[in-house]
């Protein structure tokens, strides 16, 4: 098991008003994303437990990514990984933004 | 005085040694290995019928037990080489040249045996092309073929898999060649006649119907949801724009999750009869909610598939079917349609560098080539328009005059970044380059040659090649779908945003596609039963596909 913890500050806060989502599940080669609105409006964080040990590089990329097209301002995801490929996470990542969108 | 008739006088002489062995046509399986001491002579060209669906086996086993004095360094001119005993002829001395297109269960002793000395390697071919050599400069001596049943005539019916025989026949019977025969029985009368029993000497009856394994058979329940974005961006960014009605299909999971995508998510976009009505396709189960959704019009097939026979059966408005209801296919006939009346191939690959080069092979297997490089590629022997093919033609060369300027297949290479074992598709320099300086072969085995790729999806997005206007622009497009990989980490990044501002690079956001639909409640079918359910209880999937 590894944990990573990554800071972003972003351009604007994540559409929509939704509070709470979660999607995904945690099997190998996928992962569950809990995304909650707890942040300032300008911060994100990504907190990542996962099974792969020594993919920080790779994580780091991912999730700047992610930040830089969806601008998830205010919104903390918690990351539970069973060693999903960077491009599962991106699309679970991307689904979780999604989710965040909705009015409740 | 000159004879110009050495050939059939010596053929003759051989027939008669091998009816000694035969009650008419037919001989017993325990002669079969005398009779081919009888009819071979060192050095033969023989084509031991491989196929992918249906082998000659049991003359295959025969084959191994001649007498070495007798029978030695054939020259072997065959499709595929799957069985262990079509390389075990070289082992023992049999054989020593070989001359094939597909080996995929044994690239990897085939490349051990290759580089061992063992076998002699002529080439290594598409299907089209050692058909073609069949009729030039590789025509078999004495061809090795196996059907489903014969009469006593030789008359044969080969069923559902009737794949190359009729080529492997046409290319011996004519050029005064010996045609063996292996059936599952020998009956009164066959249900129908694939080949006529004029072209046939000896037919054996098998003590067991031949082997054929469900190549084409891909559980959805084994679909990703990166797959399924991958497909959606395939449906929306390249079947749709283009039209693409006439095409072919990859037997991947990429290829798999489209079919099963048309009748919901093609169905939402309102492109039914517009995209994906006519195939060059094997009998592939997952198109089955798309036929019985009503988006196929006809699909001509290579080959069969094992359990999709009373399907077929049932359905002869879509397949191709002989007078006993059963499925006919034909590789070579599939395969120029593929090539000339296809507007798209699509399909996976193991591998694929900077300039688009894709290839399978990797550092210790020469899988060979089978079909893809004649569906994924362009036709330059092509004349008649579509609208597809013109519209490809015009990105590629926008600028001159449309009355004179080529058309372009669509040649689309589909797949998620990382494959199995995390290994990256894309890469710096293909391993098939390392095989070919380990091999000393004069060409690198490449699948699909770069400048005939005219798209890459993969499930960060479509790069549009036709667009590209040079080296550079096609390398960063190649990067800027390459995900994670090091060669996508390795992109230019402000080069990407100026090739997506052009449209060359697509992104799921800019198709409109919303990452929550890439959810497997998309597919159509989600298992195998499933698709037993779609096709009316007529799909009857073999055991192995079976979890309930």
């Amino acid at each position: 098991m590894e944990d990573l913890t990554l800071r972003h500050t972003t351009r604007e806060r994540a559409r929509g008003n939704r509070q709470m989502a979660i999607i995904g599940v945690v099997a190998s080669g996928n992962l569950e994303v809990l995304t909650e609105r707890v942040l300032p409006e300008n911060e994100c964080v990504v907190e990542i437990r996962t099974a792969a040990e020594g993919f920080g590089e790779v994580w780091a990329a991912v999730v700047a990514d992610f930040v830089e097209r969806h601008s998830p301002g205010g919104i903390r995801f918690a990351i539970n990984d069973g060693g999903a490929r960077p491009d599962t996470v991106s699309l679970r990542l991307a689904q979780a933004a999604r989710l965040m969108e909705s009015d409740q | 005085m000159t004879t110009w008739q050495q050939n059939r006088t010596a053929t003759q002489a051989r027939l008669k040694d091998g009816a000694a062995f035969a009650k008419g046509k037919v001989v017993e399986a325990a002669d079969v290995t005398r009779l081919l001491e009888a009819v071979l002579r060192p050095g033969d060209r023989v084509c031991l019928e491989g196929d992918n669906q249906k082998q000659a086996d049991l003359l295959s086993r025969a084959l191994l037990e001649v007498d070495r004095t007798k029978v030695s360094d054939l020259h072997m001119v065959q499709s595929g080489v799957v069985l262990p005993e079509h390389l075990d002829v070289f082992e023992k001395g049999v054989a020593r040249r070989l001359d094939y297109a597909y080996s995929g269960p044994q690239s990897a002793r085939i490349a051990a045996m290759l580089f061992g000395g063992k076998i002699e390697l002529g080439a290594v071919h598409t299907y089209l092309e050692l058909f073609a050599r069949y009729f030039i400069d590789l025509t078999p001596n004495v061809a090795l073929i196996a059907a489903v049943s014969a009469d006593h005539e030789g008359n044969l019916y080969t069923g559902p898999n009737t794949e190359d025989t009729p080529t492997v026949v046409e290319a011996t019977a004519f050029k005064d060649g010996i045609v063996i025969a292996q059936v599952n029985e020998i009956v009164d009368h066959v249900p129908r006649v694939d080949i006529p029993g004029d072209r046939v000497h000896f037919v054996v009856e098998a003590d067991r119907p031949f082997f054929v394994e469900p190549l084409f058979t891909r559980d959805p329940a084994a679909i990703t949801e990166s797959q399924i974005l991958t497909a959606m961006l395939a449906i929306k960014g390249i079947y749709a724009p283009y039209g693409i009605r006439r095409l072919n299909h990859g037997i991947g999971f990429s290829t798999a999750a489209i079919e099963l995508l048309l009748p919901t998510f093609g169905e939402k976009l309102g492109l039914k009869r517009r995209i994906a009505t006519h195939f060059a396709l094997n009998p592939h189960p997952a198109l089955i909610p798309a036929i019985e959704s009503g988006w196929v019009e006809q699909i001509h097939s290579f080959g069969s598939e094992v359990g999709m026979e009373d399907y077929i059966r049932a359905r002869p408005d879509i397949y191709f079917t002989g007078p006993d209801g059963s499925l006919r296919s034909n590789r070579a006939f599939c395969q120029t349609a593929g090539l000339y009346a296809c507007d798209m191939f699509i399909g996976s690959t193991l591998q694929i560098d900077l300039q688009g080069n894709s290839s399978t092979v990797t550092t210790s297997r020469i899988a060979g080539f089978g079909g893809a490089p004649n569906m994924g590629a362009d036709a330059r022997g092509r004349r008649h328009p579509s609208e597809p093919w013109l519209k490809a033609g015009h990105e590629a060369d926008p600028d001159g005059s449309a009355l004179l300027r080529r058309g372009r297949k669509l040649v689309v290479q589909i797949g998620e970044t990382f494959g199995e074992k995390n290994a990256p598709l894309f890469v710096e320099r293909l391993d098939a380059l390392a095989l070919a300086e380990k091999l000393k072969l004069d060409l690198a085995p490449v699948m699909i040659y770069g400048d005939d790729v005219t798209h890459i999806v993969t499930e960060e997005g479509i790069a549009n090649l036709l667009l590209c206007r040079n080296a550079d622009e096609r390398e960063q497009a190649i990067r800027g779908v390459a995900g994670y990989t090091d060669v996508g980490r390795g992109r230019d990044r402000k080069e990407v945003e100026r090739l997506r501002a052009r449209g060359v690079v697509q992104r799921p956001e800019d198709l409109g596609i919303d990452p929550l639909d890439a959810d497997r409640s998309m597919l159509a079918a989600r298992s195998i039963k499933d698709l037993v359910h779609w096709s009316g209880g007529l799909y009857a999937p073999p055991s192995k596909f079976r979890n309930w």
